[in-house]
């Protein structure tokens, strides 16, 4: 059995249309005969039999368009002996593969003696990385340029933390505290290292032998980490917020509210109350960076970092500005709980405005938040810590106090409008006490 | 808006320019009553007559030599070379007149000039019907040499290229004109010359390429995709001015750079954008410059497994690709 | 020699039309060109210009065919050697001179060109390149964009014998052919393409014999013969305007100089065959010519000499003070945009 194909007429012809049959099934052929007509983009042509025989099946039907090398019909021929030698398809496959183009470079090993891509260099060189610590994975064990960002960002992790929070460090990537911050080489310029001689070398981070495999969550919160650091140029504040009243206040009503609500009161939501508010009175900290233009957002939609054993993740409260402090506070309750349990929808993880990061809760006092990139601010609130304050005229009192770290994408925003935010919070929160509503 | 095919995009914006324009209009060989061999001017001679798509004799330099005269005195030419093969007999009247006339006369004559070329080989065409020689015009300051790789690009650039004030070189892939169909917009509008187009967002890899090649680019990219390597493709779609911007935002987006073009690699347009890569990238290169380009022979031969081994494929660039991601 | 052919000067400028003041201006285009290029020479000799290239000998042919052009309507394509013909279409001495010192304000070029390379669109006169005979194509192109726009006009391009064999020449006659463009190819057969001879150049006789090959007249004349060239443009411009066509006018001249400054003749040809073709010089011939017809005195004929060399020398002194090009800008106009 032959078949018979649609040809290609034309060398930009990728389909034929069957026109017409000039011989049906059962109709001897001879070779050469004219077997259909067949019409393209380019021309009308007649398609020869290649063979001689009796037209056996049509499998192609007048009106239908086909594309080039469909079979069309079958021939039954008559003897082996008119079949013309063809270059089959199969014949082509076994050629050997043009490989002219590619040289044999790459597939030579390094050698013994380490090399370095420029890219890699650079990266080492600004980061202060001593390359022979890194595990290479590229050919023949070659440092690459994603190697030495992985390393970056497992020195970070590792570096500056006490062995009894080790096991929690890797929740802690966005509440970084300053001075490991300072410390932190891929973060920050080498003229900002001068003179710290006290700052761990590489070959410390060595001596935790354990080598920690990187989950996959590891690797998008480093890379979403290092892209914000790259691409937004931070800028911190922070101010002091006398809490007192808050503090008094919550005590007042928390376990009533328990008993109501079915959870805690916290004093979390009081600030994502104060910071939302805020934050409808400065829309320009309710933006991001695009490149020709600065996005406004018209809704607050508050990202809420929440740390779980081994990862970070931000879910967001959205229309946050639609909400009152008890429904905050619902909020932040369920998404707190269904983090922890990895119920969370990749929904609820986008489309956030302006992030607060709850650094009290790890009882740290400053922090140096790494902004949730493309927002334009990230605010972190830290413990609240009961101190001698100076008050009024020329007293001390002991009050509860509480900072309030901002960074900021200095793109965006200035130290003017950063502080002017700042300021509103914290009027904002230290009006709060009997008469505040928080439903 | 609708799909179409890519031969159809380049009739449309003719079409469209010579009712906006009446000093547009088309001469070349077979360009009139047959509608172009491959039938990209079908239909126009019915709408302008034939001295608006005008059949002139077979000689290529009298088809560029009269196109530069006229453009030099007031009329929009597009000036058909029936094959990019046959443009070689033009080549004085191109880069000796058309690429220098403002030039050689301080701004005092200009050349607005389309010429188009189908280009481009795996079509059975062999040595003359197939050849890719944008790499012998980039060289040539004055001119400016585009290649459209989507039905959007073919319409919008050339389009671009009739309005431009300078002589534009239009390479059109032989291959794609029925291969290749999508989304057009009716109307008139332009794709700016000089600009790439980013294809696909990745972040281990980056190909830049032009032509059919960003299609079996693609195509590989997404069967690397599936073996968990993440390739960035660039097309330039200008190939004179280069997109100097857009191949230094692809260099630093991942380190490492394979540039894919079907025409040979000696002195190819993938040697330039190395160049640039190499003046003004090194610091973000993680893997020396790779190139994949068609073996040093002086063309496309035509038998089936003499072509096939010449002509790149998604395959051979999957295999280039994954090279570079082991780096 | 082949001056055989064609109508000798017996006819008198009033029977094709010409009064006696237009034959007056014929000479002193002549007499402007060649005083001219004479000065070049000097200029070159005297280390002042890097490069002449000279069209002594051939302006009785280029003046003629220029009276029979309007200047307002038609369009020029000249060649290196038009010198006479640039003048008639309104380039000054010093518009040649700047361009010949390189000067910034070189009608032409800007100071990029070789001298000799003629160009300028206010007088309708297009840019020309080196390597030859690529203008000829672009006759035809300005012919056909002058017909779809609905003007009227011809296009007059020249070139050499030499160039008469370089494709674009029967490329660029056939097309007009086919498409009865009005364009006017004006061959000056100088005899020598650089050091070869006409017999080594062209298997035929004259160029003019190739024009029956596109279907249009080919037609030869004497060169030095000024007012066989005018009656014969005329009739071609005429042709042309009624839509019939292109003509092709060879005028047999002869190269009076070496090829360029940078060329030296003597290898290649006898002083005594320079010497016979500088009796034959259209403005000896053209001179005793309006002499003996009492349109010209000799006092009057030395009168104009003198004014056109203090012209030119006054041209010399006002190119050389003009500034050069500034070296930046050589960056500009490679495109519309500047850069």
């Amino acid at each position: 059995m032959a078949t018979v194909v649609m040809p290609k007429l034309g060398e930009s012809v990728t389909e034929g249309t069957l026109g017409r049959w000039l011989k049906s099934v059962g109709d001897t052929v001879e070779k050469y005969e004219p077997l259909a007509e067949v019409i393209t983009d380019k021309v009308t042509a007649e398609v020869p039999s290649d063979f001689v025989g009796v037209l056996a099946e049509i499998l192609v039907q007048e009106g239908e368009t086909v594309g080039v090398g469909t079979v069309i019909a079958t021939i039954v021929e008559q003897g082996e002996l008119t079949r013309r030698p063809v270059m089959t398809e199969a014949a082509a496959e076994g050629t050997p593969v043009c490989n002219a183009a590619v040289d044999s470079r790459r597939s030579a090993p390094m050698l013994a003696e380490k090399r370095y891509s420029p890219a890699v260099r650079r990266l080492a060189h600004e980061a202060k990385v001593d390359l022979s610590m890194v595990q290479g994975t590229g050919l023949g064990g070659r440092v690459t340029r994603r190697d030495v960002l992985q390393y970056i960002e497992q020195k970070k992790v590792a570096q500056g933390v006490t062995p009894e929070s080790l096991r929690s460090a890797s929740v802690q990537t966005i509440g970084r505290q300053l001075g490991q911050s300072n410390a932190d080489p891929a973060y920050v310029g080498p003229q900002a290292q001068v003179g710290m001689a006290q700052r761990a070398s590489a070959a410390d981070v060595d001596r935790f032998d354990e080598r920690v495999p990187i989950t996959p969550v590891r690797h998008a919160i480093a890379r979403h980490m290092v892209e914000s650091k790259h691409e937004a140029p931070h800028a911190w504040t922070m101010v002091e917020v006398d809490v007192t009243s808050l503090v008094r206040f919550r005590d007042k009503i928390k376990g009533q509210f328990k008993q109501r609500e079915g959870y805690d009161l916290t004093y979390l939501p009081f600030f994502i109350k104060c910071v939302v508010e805020s934050l409808k009175e400065h829309p320009m900290m309710n933006s991001q960076w695009a490149d020709d233009h600065i996005l406004v957002h018209r809704d607050v939609h508050i990202s809420l970092a929440v740390a779980t054993k081994d990862a970070l993740f931000v879910p967001v409260i959205f229309h946050a500005d639609h909400l009152s402090i008890a429904g905050i506070a619902g909020a932040v309750s369920d998404l707190a709980a269904r983090a922890r349990s990895g119920k969370l929808t990749v929904d609820e993880l986008k489309g956030g405005t302006f992030t607060v990061n709850n650094t009290g809760a790890f009882g740290s006092v400053l922090s140096y938040p790494i902004i949730n990139y493309p927002q334009a601010a990230i605010l972190s609130v830290e413990s609240i810590v009961r101190r001698p304050v100076v008050v009024g005229e020329d007293s001390i009192a002991i009050r509860s106090m509480v900072n309030l770290c901002l960074s900021v994408d200095h793109r965006i925003l200035d130290g003017w409008i950063a502080g002017q935010f700042l300021r509103s919070v914290k009027q904002k929160l230290e009006a709060i006490g009997d008469q505040t509503s928080i439903y | 808006m609708s799909v179409k095919l890519y031969i159809d995009a380049i009739t449309d914006a003719m079409r469209q320019e010579m009712e906006r324009d009446p000093a547009v209009f088309i001469l070349g060989e077979d360009v009139g009553v047959r509608g172009g061999v491959f039938r990209t001017t079908q239909g126009l001679i019915d709408q302008f007559g034939e001295e608006r798509v005008m059949d002139t004799p077979l000689a290529e330099s009298a088809i560029v030599g009269v196109a530069v005269g006229a453009a030099a005195y007031g009329m929009r030419p597009i000036a058909e070379i029936q094959f990019a093969d046959f443009i070689l007999p033009a080549v004085n009247q191109i880069i000796s007149e058309a690429a220098k006339l403002r030039y050689r006369s301080n701004n005092d004559w200009q050349c607005p000039l389309v010429i188009r070329a189908p280009f481009g080989g795996g079509v059975h065409g062999a040595l003359y019907h197939s050849q890719s020689l944008e790499a012998l015009f980039y060289h040539i300051p004055g001119l400016k040499v585009v290649i459209p790789s989507t039905a959007y690009d073919a319409k919008g650039l050339l389009i671009s290229a009739i309005r431009d004030p300078d002589p534009v070189i239009y390479f059109e892939h032989k291959g794609m004109y029925r291969l290749i169909k999508d989304e057009v917009p009716d109307d008139d509008y332009v794709v700016p010359i000089g600009k790439a187009a980013v294809r696909r967002d990745g972040t281990d890899i980056t190909v830049i390429t032009y032509g059919l090649m960003s299609h079996y680019t693609l195509t590989a990219a997404e069967e690397l995709a599936k073996e968990g390597i993440s390739a960035h493709v660039l097309d330039l779609r200008s190939i004179l001015p280069l997109d100097k911007e857009a191949i230094l935002e692809a260099v630093r987006k991942t380190g490492k750079v394979l540039i894919v073009h079907e025409d040979n690699k000696t002195g190819g347009v993938g040697a330039e954008v190395s160049a640039i890569i190499a003046e003004e990238a090194l610091f973000e290169l993680d893997a020396p410059i790779a190139r994949l380009g068609g073996p040093e022979i002086p063309a496309m031969p035509f038998s089936p497994p003499l072509e096939k081994f010449y002509m790149l494929n998604p395959d051979k660039i999957a295999k280039a690709m994954r090279e570079l991601a082991a780096f | 020699m082949a001056f055989e052919i064609g109508e000798t000067a017996v006819k008198r400028h009033r029977h094709i039309g010409l009064t006696d003041q237009d034959v007056m201006n014929i000479y002193e285009n002549m007499l402007l060109a060649r005083v001219l290029d004479e000065r070049m020479w000097l200029l070159n000799r005297a280390g002042k210009l890097p490069f002449v290239v000279s069209g002594q000998g051939q302006e009785g042919a280029q003046a003629a065919a220029a009276y029979a052009l309007d200047k307002q309507r038609d369009v020029i394509l000249p060649y290196y050697r038009d010198l006479a013909m640039v003048l008639a279409f309104g380039e000054t001495p010093l518009d040649i001179l700047l361009a010949n010192f390189g000067r910034a304000n070189d009608l032409s070029s800007g100071g990029r060109q070789m001298p000799g390379h003629f160009s300028a669109r206010r007088h309708r006169i297009f840019s020309q390149s080196s390597p030859v005979t690529t203008q000829l194509p672009h006759a035809a192109g300005i012919a056909l964009a002058a017909r779809m726009r609905g003007e009227d006009l011809v296009t007059y391009v020249s070139f050499g014998e030499g160039s008469s064999n370089q494709g674009d020449f029967h490329e660029a006659c056939n097309f007009a052919g086919v498409h009865k463009l009005p364009v006017i190819f004006f061959c000056e057969n100088n005899h020598y393409a650089i050091s070869v001879p006409l017999h080594k150049q062209i298997g035929s006789k004259y160029v003019a014999d190739r024009a029956a090959g596109y279907g249009f007249p080919g037609i030869v004349v004497d060169g030095n013969d000024v007012l066989s060239v005018y009656a014969h443009m005329k009739d071609a411009v005429e042709r042309a305007l009624r839509g019939e066509g292109p003509t092709l006018i060879e005028a047999l001249t002869y190269r009076l100089h070496p090829h360029s400054s940078d060329d030296d003749d003597r290898s290649y040809r006898s002083k005594e065959e320079v010497e016979a073709a500088r009796a034959r010089d259209a403005l000896v011939t053209f001179r005793r010519y309006m002499i003996d017809e009492g349109v010209l005195t000799e006092q009057e004929e030395k009168d104009l000499r003198n004014r056109l060399t203090q012209d030119v020398d006054r041209a010399i002194e006002e190119a050389e003070r003009s500034p050069l090009p500034a070296p930046e800008s050589a960056l500009n106009h490679v495109y519309a945009d500047g850069k």
